[in-house]
């Protein structure tokens, strides 16, 4: 019985969140690596790509909350979910157009799109402070819980609850089919093929006649929805600000360099490890620990590796012991 | 007149119309502001135009500076120390052998599964060991009188002292950073660098026994080497002085505050620019910029280049340290919750981008310019909106634009550095 209930506590303080937040930061991570696989630079404004997304995304919903559209027990933002991915595929491909093509075209070093992609962040940045503000924005609704831990409790007559939110459910099933839909695309339509193409030997690809702009169009149109849909997730997860998402910015990275950079399956995995070991470190394992051992053996302190507020710190630190004993990352992405 | 003259002149222009058509209170405000960053600016400029070293890590570094403001200048706290001192000494110290341990058996050993389990086994040992001592003297010593102290206080010397040991401190962290981590290619460097000064933030604000963490520290005790805006004013002689000369007491101590400030960061800046400068055109500059130009060449030629960009990478991050410093004795408090990126690290790569990487003037003109630009759009942002909004009907849309156009700032950085990327992307005043 006493295993039983260390398995629930486990599953509902660390598998599950982990789980979530690993989606969220798989499909971040999914948008950086095809950007780098295609475009061969690290896009240091994915993340308020992801902002602007949700911002659009958040707006949508309120106006369909405003005139009584909503989508029953699932999220309303998940109806306005494509006018976020369709406003931020024209913001990108717009900014592509009048930015990163010149570039492009010059053949300008990566560490140069680097330094522009950073006067981009900027601009996005600005462009999501001025409309929606930098404050907490909460746009979830629908059923709050797939699960409670009240109701679980009295189902199993356990200790222990365990509760699944419905933003949780919603996010590793929408993360699922759209990974999914993503790898049919790049494995199986003639796009896709040419895609992967460009990524492995840009010359080749050339000659053989695929059309780099067309390449170049369709990642950023991927790009932006991924972008969006990781940042809608995260946002009804957990709650929308424009701060939280520039700073989502260095575990997504994390993610995507540890499962390295250019390789779609590395970006999942990359998100899942850092997700994981983020809360795996973090949480206090007193109460788990407590159910297993008898009682005599029972600990005395939280039995907390690092403080909940070393999080973020938890993923630097495996993104630069990636860096430095593994650069080319879990799934050789492209080190050079 | 030189281009170059013309531009510093401009400049000049809009700072003095500052004092004249807003306050010169904030005209000397807006500078400091910006000869603090100039220091910072000239540290990416040694890393990034001299050497082509990619460091966005330039908040760590002026958060340490910052940091030593603390330790250097605020008094002991007796009682934490005899709580915990020792205990938490002992901690960083076990901490550190543990991880000398761990690199000594990772060069020494064959590579292989022993290796591997033998060096997890000691990393493990090390933080169990660490965390029995560290724990209970962390606990003890943020326990002694937590609503003023709760820390280990610092040395109880002088503030000036702190600028110079800021930016060893920085450079201290600088050498550790630099040995794991410059050997990664540009962009991994980037985004590694921009972890670790989120590290060190968050080390700041969590380990309240270094310096009291998000409660903030007051680190304004210690002899300074500025008097205080209360003091001037209840002071007799400046008070006839003020009286003399007709001018409010309350607004000319403030100024004169500042006029004080204004000179000491002159005399680093100044100090810093003649020393770059000579670096710059000595035998050390030009190999420094061969080695950024073509690495492989260099190395040919016998140059050390790993040592090279070490040393780089450590002199930048300490003036960026000394600027930290600077920046905390003048606010008076350290609140690390105020370190960003965007603000410490990533405007300063604008500053010396637009201002002409690789030239020195060029990012000391790229401050002084887009360190107005930031602190002007913030204040006169509200009033042009609300000029523009006069027509629209008072409603929560128009004091939204009202509220928001303070952010507009960040969107002029980015436009203003995109276009001289695009159109002039050596800078105001490239380098020669």
């Amino acid at each position: 019985m006493d295993i039983l209930n260390a398995l629930v506590a486990f599953l509902n303080f660390v598998f599950i969140p982990g789980l979530t937040y690993g989606a969220q930061l798989a499909l971040g991570a999914l948008g950086v690596t095809l950007i780098y696989g295609i475009l061969r630079f690290s896009n240091f404004a994915h993340g308020d790509t992801m902002a602007f997304g949700t911002m659009v995304t958040i707006l949508v919903t309120w106006w369909f909350q405003s005139i009584g559209i909503t989508a029953g027990i699932l999220p309303t933002a998940l109806l306005a979910l494509p006018f976020g991915i369709a406003a931020t595929a024209a913001l990108v491909l717009a900014t592509d157009k009048a930015v990163y093509q010149f570039y492009r075209r010059q053949k300008a070093s990566p560490t140069i799109l680097v330094i522009v992609s950073m006067g981009v962040m900027f601009v996005m940045n600005g462009i999501v402070r001025l409309i929606i503000g930098v404050d907490d924005q909460n746009f979830a609704d629908g059923g709050r819980f797939l699960i409670s831990a009240g109701e679980f409790k009295s189902a199993t007559g356990l200790a222990e609850g365990l509760a699944i939110k419905g933003t949780q459910a919603v996010t590793v099933i929408t993360a699922f089919v759209v990974v999914a839909a993503l790898f049919w695309f790049l494995q199986k339509t003639r796009t896709g093929k040419s895609m992967r193409a460009f990524s492995d030997n840009e010359d080749l690809a050339l000659l053989s006649g695929i059309n780099p702009d067309r390449v170049v169009q369709v990642t950023w149109i991927l790009a932006a929805a991924l972008a969006t849909i990781a940042g809608v997730l995260y946002g009804l997860d957990k709650s929308f600000r424009p701060f939280t998402y520039f700073q989502l910015l260095l575990p997504i990275f994390a993610a995507a360099i540890v499962g390295g950079l250019g390789s779609p399956l590395g970006a999942i995995a990359g998100g899942f490890v850092i997700a994981f070991s983020e809360v795996v470190l973090t949480y206090a394992w007193k109460k788990v620990v407590t159910y297993v051992l008898p009682e005599s053996l029972a600990p005395d302190g939280l039995l907390q590796l690092m403080a909940t507020d070393y999080k973020f710190a938890v993923s630097f630190a495996i993104l630069i012991l990636v860096l430095l004993f593994m650069p080319t990352g879990l799934f050789k992405g492209k080190s050079f | 007149m030189s281009k170059n003259a013309k531009l510093f002149l401009g400049v000049a222009v809009l700072y003095l119309a500052t004092g004249l058509l807003i306050s010169w209170n904030q005209a000397l405000f807006i500078l400091n502001f910006a000869l603090v960053s100039a220091i910072m600016a000239l540290g990416v400029n040694i890393q990034w135009g001299y050497a082509g070293l990619f460091n966005t890590g330039i908040m760590g570094f002026a958060a340490l500076g910052g940091l030593s403001v603390a330790l250097v200048a605020t008094p002991p706290v007796r009682e934490a120390w005899a709580a915990g001192g020792t205990g938490i000494l002992a901690g960083l110290g076990i901490g550190l052998a543990t991880l000398a341990a761990g690199i000594t058996l990772w060069k020494r050993m064959v590579p292989g599964r022993n290796r591997a389990l033998a060096l997890t086994l000691v990393l493990l040992a090390g933080f169990v060991i660490f965390r029995m001592v560290f724990d209970p003297a962390v606990t003890a010593v943020e326990a002694v009188n937590p609503s003023v102290s709760g820390n280990l206080g610092g040395l109880g010397l002088p503030v000036l002292l702190a600028w110079p040991l800021g930016g060893l401190l920085a450079a201290l962290a600088a050498w550790g950073i630099g040995k794991t981590a410059l050997g990664l290619r540009s962009d991994y460097l980037a985004i590694a660098t921009l972890g670790i000064a989120e590290i060190i933030v968050a080390v700041m604000k969590n380990e309240d026994w270094l310096a009291r963490g998000v409660k903030m520290m007051n680190v304004q005790q210690r002899p300074w080497p500025v008097p205080f805006e209360v003091d001037l004013q209840a002071n007799p002689t400046f008070l006839n002085l003020a009286n003399s000369l007709g001018f409010d007491p309350v607004t000319g101590s403030s100024i004169l505050v500042k006029l004080t400030y204004m000179a000491m960061i002159l005399a680093v800046l100044a100090g810093i620019i003649w020393l770059s400068e000579r670096a710059l055109n000595s035998p050390w500059g030009r190999m420094m910029r061969a080695i950024r130009d073509n690495e492989d060449a260099a190395r040919a030629m016998g140059k050390d280049v790993t040592r090279r960009h070490l040393q780089v990478f450590i002199l930048g991050s300490a003036l960026a340290g000394v600027a930290g410093a600077i920046l905390t004795s003048m606010d008076g408090i350290l609140n690390p919750g105020t370190y960003q990126p965007l603000r410490f690290t990533f405007l300063i790569w604008v500053m010396v981008i637009i201002g002409g990487s690789g030239n020195n003037w060029g990012a000391v003109l790229g401050s002084l310019l887009i360190g107005w630009l930031w602190l002007i759009v913030e204040t006169l942002g509200p009033t042009v909106m609300s000029g523009i909004t006069a027509g629209m009907a008072d409603g929560p849309l128009k004091a939204h634009l009202v509220d928001s156009a303070q952010h507009m700032r960040l969107l002029t950085m980015g436009v203003i550095l995109l276009l001289v990327l695009r159109f002039s992307p050596r800078g105001l005043i490239p380098e020669k």
